[in-house]
């Protein structure tokens, strides 16, 4: 139905799916229809938030990470686990822990993030410190938010911060770290994000802001899990006291909705996550009521990264332990960050800065031309009208709204909608019938005159 | 009115003292105007405008009745509430001033910016009061340019 050049991070089988309709109804921006029993994704409008994947009971949505496999490819290989990783295990293991583990499954080195997202928090304070442009400034670490602000908020895309996101960081750094060390080419070591939400690998393979990946690649949490839990049962454990020594609480932070305003202590910021939740605050913003406010640090899984779609423990408890760990570590005051002298002078070099922005990316209107949308704009209105607005779904479309927004975009029949359809029924009937009556009064008539004639 | 003939019109209502509602109008002519295809950086001016229309119906009128009407030269807004008016227009569109309640300034409301702020965000703005009885606002944002 459409054949648009945005690539997704989210697939549907279709001998799997059985048309229940759950994604369909989910879906935060009507991007999911039912057609011939099978859900098919309007690529437009999908912003990849992979609540679809959560909810279908056939296992028919599937995200697009990379195989294990992908690894040989390359010469030297780095995983770059992302935070919410940490969260996945019990209480006693720690980054240590989980990067050796990382290392015995295969990878040459495991590169630690909580390091660079610490770095990150630094540079944002420093950001919204010289920042002059429109307030509030949203966070960009989550890909969903920054393609639901292209897609459904264009007017926000001057609020998106333009720093660049540690994982992109990382994958930078590593890659000019390890050629040099191993006089490789940069393309030859491999960079992995180990990654809670499919949504990353979209980011990777399509960057919002056009610009290439310094990342070769995605593996999801889930795939990862079962493999990781063996390889660091041989890992040498320190104690938990002693773990703790290295951990940036900073870093650790961005986990979880609420960690990085927490940790920089920010006196003005709002920490969101879901994307109903994020939209009313996207409303507000465009209203002009939250002018006030400083920064949003909004997570399109509820509970921030750990609640992604990818993650393996239930998201309350990996909320609870990142959310221990920030409190031991602001409890012991201990403090495993970056000088904040190193990253003032790496900001001042640009070093966090993101080259290239992202573009609003809004949806199609109903018509190129302005009188001919005005138009279609009127007959949309009319069937809706006419519409029992029940949002059932039974047509293939999510609400009744959207189900006359495809009419008139001769995207569906006025007669997929089964109301209509018994309207036209009944009618149908009527009509017959009163051709049947039409006939056997004139029977009758007859019947009377051969009566007469007797 | 413009938009007879080829335009795009509908009627919302608003009710005073809501406000746990308030604000949901405005959002559906923004998502009117976007699905239509009017330019970004009209749609924000009319959201905020209306945004802010809106709320001053919510703080201060029993009643409103809202029209979008959409042509193909301009959005043209009227809100058109029953309530207590503007006693005078002068000093209520001057920038601080305000009547709102301690309540209303407790919910953030009520800096005195909203009208200043309709006008400031539209192409042109009409206001007609007669106190006690009600308001009406004419709001117009041109599609061709400012003015």
């Amino acid at each position: 139905m459409n054949n648009s050049h945005y690539y997704h991070s989210i697939r549907i089988e279709e001998d799997k799916c059985n048309g229940r309709m759950k994604c369909m109804h989910v879906c935060p921006t009507q991007a999911i229809r039912v057609r011939n029993g099978k859900a098919i994704i309007l690529e437009d409008r999908c912003i990849d938030c992979g609540e679809c994947i959560t909810i279908c009971p056939e296992g028919a949505i599937v995200p697009l990470t990379d195989p294990f496999g992908e690894l040989s490819k390359f010469r030297h290989t780095v995983a770059i686990p992302s935070p919410a990783l940490i969260a996945q295990f019990g209480r006693d293991i720690l980054p240590y822990e989980i990067l050796n583990g990382l290392k015995k499954l295969g990878f040459d080195d495991a590169f630690d993030l909580i390091n660079t997202c610490g770095q990150v928090s630094f540079a944002i304070n420093e950001y919204l410190n010289e920042h002059k442009g429109p307030k509030p400034v949203i966070f960009n670490s989550c890909p969903t938010v920054v393609r639901l602000i292209q897609v459904k908020y264009p007017s926000l895309i001057d609020h998106i911060i333009s720093l660049n996101v540690p994982r992109e960081i990382a994958g930078r750094e590593v890659k000019k770290q390890k050629s040099a060390q191993y006089g490789l080419d940069e393309k030859d070591i491999g960079t992995f994000y180990i990654t809670p939400c499919p949504v990353k690998m979209l980011s990777i393979k399509q960057p919002a802001e056009k610009g290439r990946s310094y990342l070769d690649g995605a593996i999801s949490i889930s795939d990862i899990y079962g493999p990781l839990l063996s390889a660091m049962e041989s890992v040498e454990r320190r104690s938990y006291k002693k773990s703790l020594q290295n951990i940036c609480i900073l870093g650790i932070g961005w986990a979880m909705v609420g960690g990085i305003s927490r940790t920089l202590r920010l006196k003005n910021s709002l920490a969101v996550s879901g994307i109903s939740e994020i939209i009313k605050v996207f409303n507000d913003i465009e209203q002009g009521k939250l002018n006030h406010i400083d920064f949003i640090e909004a997570y399109s899984c509820p509970q921030g990264c750990v609640g992604g779609s990818l993650t393996v423990e239930n998201s309350y408890i990996s909320y609870n332990k990142i959310l221990k760990i920030v409190e031991r570590l602001e409890y012991e005051e201990i403090k495993a960050c970056s000088d904040i002298r190193y990253i003032r002078k790496l900001f001042a070099q640009n070093y966090f800065s993101m080259k290239r922005k992202a573009e609003p990316r809004p949806l199609k209107p109903l018509d190129s031309n302005l009188a001919a949308a005005i138009q279609k704009m009127r007959e949309k209105e009319e069937i809706y009208e006419s519409l029992p607005k029940i949002d059932c779904g039974a047509c293939g479309s999510p609400t009744c709204m959207t189900f006359a927004e495809d009419v008139v975009k001769a995207d569906a029949e006025i007669t997929d909608c089964i109301f209509k359809l018994a309207d036209d029924y009944k009618l149908q009937l009527e009509s017959a019938k009163e051709r049947r009556t039409d006939t056997d009064d004139s029977n009758d008539k007859g019947k009377k005159e051969e009566k007469n004639d007797t | 009115m413009i938009c007879q003939g080829n335009g795009f019109i509908k009627k919302f209502n608003v009710q005073g003292r809501n406000f746990s509602h308030a604000g949901i109008v405005s959002t559906k002519i923004k998502e009117i105007l976007e699905e239509i295809g009017i330019a970004p950086a009209i749609i924000r001016r009319a959201a905020i405008a209306s945004y802010e229309a809106e709320m001053n119906i919510v703080m201060y009128a029993d009643h409103a009745e809202v029209i979008l009407c959409l042509s193909l030269s301009a959005i043209n807004i009227t809100f058109k509430d029953k309530g207590q008016g503007i006693n005078n227009i002068e000093l209520a569109m001057q920038e601080g001033y305000s009547t709102a309640t301690d309540e209303m300034r407790e919910m953030g409301f009520g800096a005195g910016l909203g009208l200043p702020n309709i006008k400031r965000n539209a192409d042109k703005l009409d206001i007609s009061s007669s106190p006690g009885k009600g308001t009406t606002l004419d709001v117009t944002f041109y599609l061709n340019g400012k003015k």
